[in-house]
């Protein structure tokens, strides 16, 4: 069979988005955009995760030390540079470069997908605990002050690039931060049809035949984590500017399980799924603050437990699965010698 | 001199303090390849248990090394039997839903107990070494830690259950067709792990304060100790303890304890890259 051509469902996507884009500001007012932004943040934090645990098959559960490192690194940059542009880089390249050296150690080491998971873990629980401690004058890199577990308040947000004096106001950063979406999307999607992705995909398949095939399993999951992690910096940055603010609950063990609860509602193995989980749970996680009954971590617990048990590979590819099944439900009634395949 | 005394007895401390932490956790590890990310909310509840029965008048010790590990067993056996066993074979799902469960627990106990520290003064008072003050209690823990290793060790070498653990660790068809019943062992593993998690708990108690969040303050430290360990309990939790607890304290003593908490990040981050399945992955391969 021949493999269903992916351009309808990306052509698809994009027009969806870019109705959202532009169709949002007349339906809502400032405080929804705003609102919006860091919906969007949290969608390319999803994207990060769903590239590297969907398609690389790495089991990050620290992604959150990226987007937390991204945060910090442009909150430090800015307020020591005045202008944006480069500090707007430094997020991405820094926690790239980070996770190189993480994956170097992690990916060489040819250590278990567990162990994955639990040293990405305890990287961001300890980076939680060094940042919380930084508390007091003695902390602080150039003029910007680290603030410890206060976190550092009014960090300058993104200006027009080359010009400090003209920052963005709410409605251009919310058009910035959804137009990086859409251009984070498409580049993922390019990384996955190119030549470099499908040995990717292949990795995660089966890694050994991939090897034998004279692909280097260590370094494609290396470039993999480094650009998830680069991403997952970029999302960071947007946080920051949501709220002017970064503090160490960016590292906090709620705001890791929130991203892999993300990818796994919306779907593994698909980059429309994490961004749908990451505006869905955000949304509720919104709703539970907004009422005083039960606690987000008590619901969000519930629902990675449920999710685990009872739908493994998240709602995208559940629907997917039988919108599929009615398409090829027809055909089959057309052509009785078809058989379903399984994908 | 006295220094030097001061600290071997903080190394010491620190070594029974990761191995405290940590064994529960091994065990669970080494007998079943769980990695049980709700370690840290199992301690927590331990924590809880002995707080609450000692303020309501029960003592200290029998609160720390009867009720905290029983409660925290129940709650490990309800934990195995309501999610744990459909997961079997599945690493990563086990992983994900045991970190569901302890974003549950956090959360359950907040609302109950709300976020305030609680806490017991440490019994014992201090000992002096030379000029310098040391706390009792610590000696206490060292005692504990010991006692806790020797136990596990004499349970798996002489007695009958530790006979058709071991042989289920090993081969768990070759143990199945042997008349042994596999799922009945990890369901008692799992309890036995958690009730040590409690204990690891209840005796930290008066060392630090009690809050539901506290068990993110340790499980890194857990998490690099058995990963540093290796499969086998014992002799994995015990060296890496050592190996572990001495990098800690070294570095603890010149910085701060969240240096010496990054020192061992980087220690263990270094050493998977030369010992991907931890020191007992190589050496001591035999042992328990």
């Amino acid at each position: 069979m021949k493999p269903r051509p992916a351009w309808p469902g990306l052509c698809a996507v994009l027009a969806a988005m870019l109705v959202v884009m532009f169709g949002l500001p007349l339906v809502t007012g400032l405080f929804g955009l705003v609102q919006a932004t860091v919906f969007i943040a949290m969608a390319v934090l999803a994207l990060s995760q769903g590239f590297i645990w969907g398609y690389g098959g790495i089991m990050s559960f620290g992604q959150s030390a990226f987007f937390g490192l991204g945060g910090y690194t442009y909150a430090v940059a800015v307020m020591n540079m005045g202008d944006s542009t480069i500090p707007f880089f430094l997020s991405i390249l820094l926690p790239a470069a980070f996770a190189a050296l993480l994956g170097y150690f992690m990916f060489y080491g040819r250590i278990s997908d567990a162990y994955v998971g639990v040293i990405t873990l305890t990287v961001t629980v300890i980076l939680f605990n060094v940042v919380n401690s930084t508390a007091g004058d003695v902390y602080h890199i150039g003029n910007a002050p680290l603030g410890g577990f206060n976190g550092m308040p009014s960090v300058p947000p993104l200006n027009m690039p080359g010009d400090p004096s003209s920052p963005l106001d709410p409605q251009q950063l919310y058009y910035v931060c959804m137009g990086l979406l859409v251009l984070v999307y498409l580049m993922l999607h390019l990384i996955l049809a190119s030549k470099f992705g499908r040995v990717v995909v292949a990795i995660r398949e089966n890694e050994t035949r991939a090897m034998l095939l004279g692909y280097d399993p260590r370094l494609y999951k290396l470039l993999v984590f480094a650009i998830g992690g680069g991403i997952a910096g970029l999302a960071g940055c947007l946080f920051t500017n949501w709220g002017g603010f970064i503090s160490p609950t960016v590292f906090g063990l709620s705001q890791s399980a929130q991203i892999i609860i993300f990818v796994l509602v919306g779907g593994l193995g698909t980059l429309v799924g994490p961004i749908l989980g990451a505006v869905a749970i955000e949304y509720l996680i919104t709703v539970i603050g907004s009422q005083q009954t039960f606690n987000a971590d008590l619901i969000l617990g519930v629902v990675l437990v449920a999710f685990v048990l009872l739908v493994p590979q998240g709602v995208v590819p559940v629907l997917r699965g039988m919108t599929l099944r009615v398409f090829s439900q027809r055909r089959v009634a057309a052509l009785p010698e078809a058989k379903p395949v399984r994908p | 001199m006295a220094l030097a005394a001061l600290i071997g007895f903080n190394v010491l401390n620190s070594i029974a303090a990761l191995v405290l932490l940590s064994i529960g956790l091994g065990v669970i590890f080494g007998m079943m390849k769980i990695i049980n990310l709700a370690h840290g909310e199992f301690l927590m509840l331990g924590a809880y248990a002995t707080v609450i029965t000692t303020n309501a008048g029960l003592n200290l010790f029998f609160a720390m090394l009867v009720v905290a590990p029983l409660f925290v067993g129940a709650v490990g056996l309800i934990v195995e039997r309501g999610i744990i066993r459909f997961l079997y074979g599945r690493m990563i799902d086990t992983m994900l839903a045991t970190w569901g469960l302890s974003l549950f627990l956090v959360g359950i106990i907040t609302t109950i107990f709300g976020t305030t520290v609680k806490g017991v003064a440490a019994p014992f008072g201090g000992f002096a070494i030379g000029r310098y003050q040391a706390s009792a209690y610590s000696v206490f823990m060292i005692v504990m830690a010991a006692a806790v290793l020797l136990g596990i060790w004499a349970t798996l070498r002489f007695t009958r259950f530790g006979l058709i653990a071991r042989a289920t660790m090993q081969n768990p068809d070759m143990a199945a067709a042997l008349g042994v019943s596999p799922p009945r062992i990890y369901m008692a593993t799992f309890v036995l792990g958690a009730a040590l998690t409690g204990l690891a708990g209840g005796v930290l108690v008066p060392v630090s304060g009690v809050a539901p969040t506290m068990g993110a303050a340790y499980i890194a430290r857990a998490f690099i100790t058995v990963i540093g360990g290796g499969a086998a309990i014992i002799t994995g939790s015990g060296l890496a303890s050592a190996l572990f607890g001495f990098i800690d304290q070294v570095v603890t003593f010149q910085t701060t304890p969240v240096f010496g908490e990054v020192a061992l990040l980087i220690s263990a981050l270094v050493m998977i890259r030369i010992l991907p399945q931890g020191i007992t992955g190589r050496f001591f391969r035999r042992s328990l």
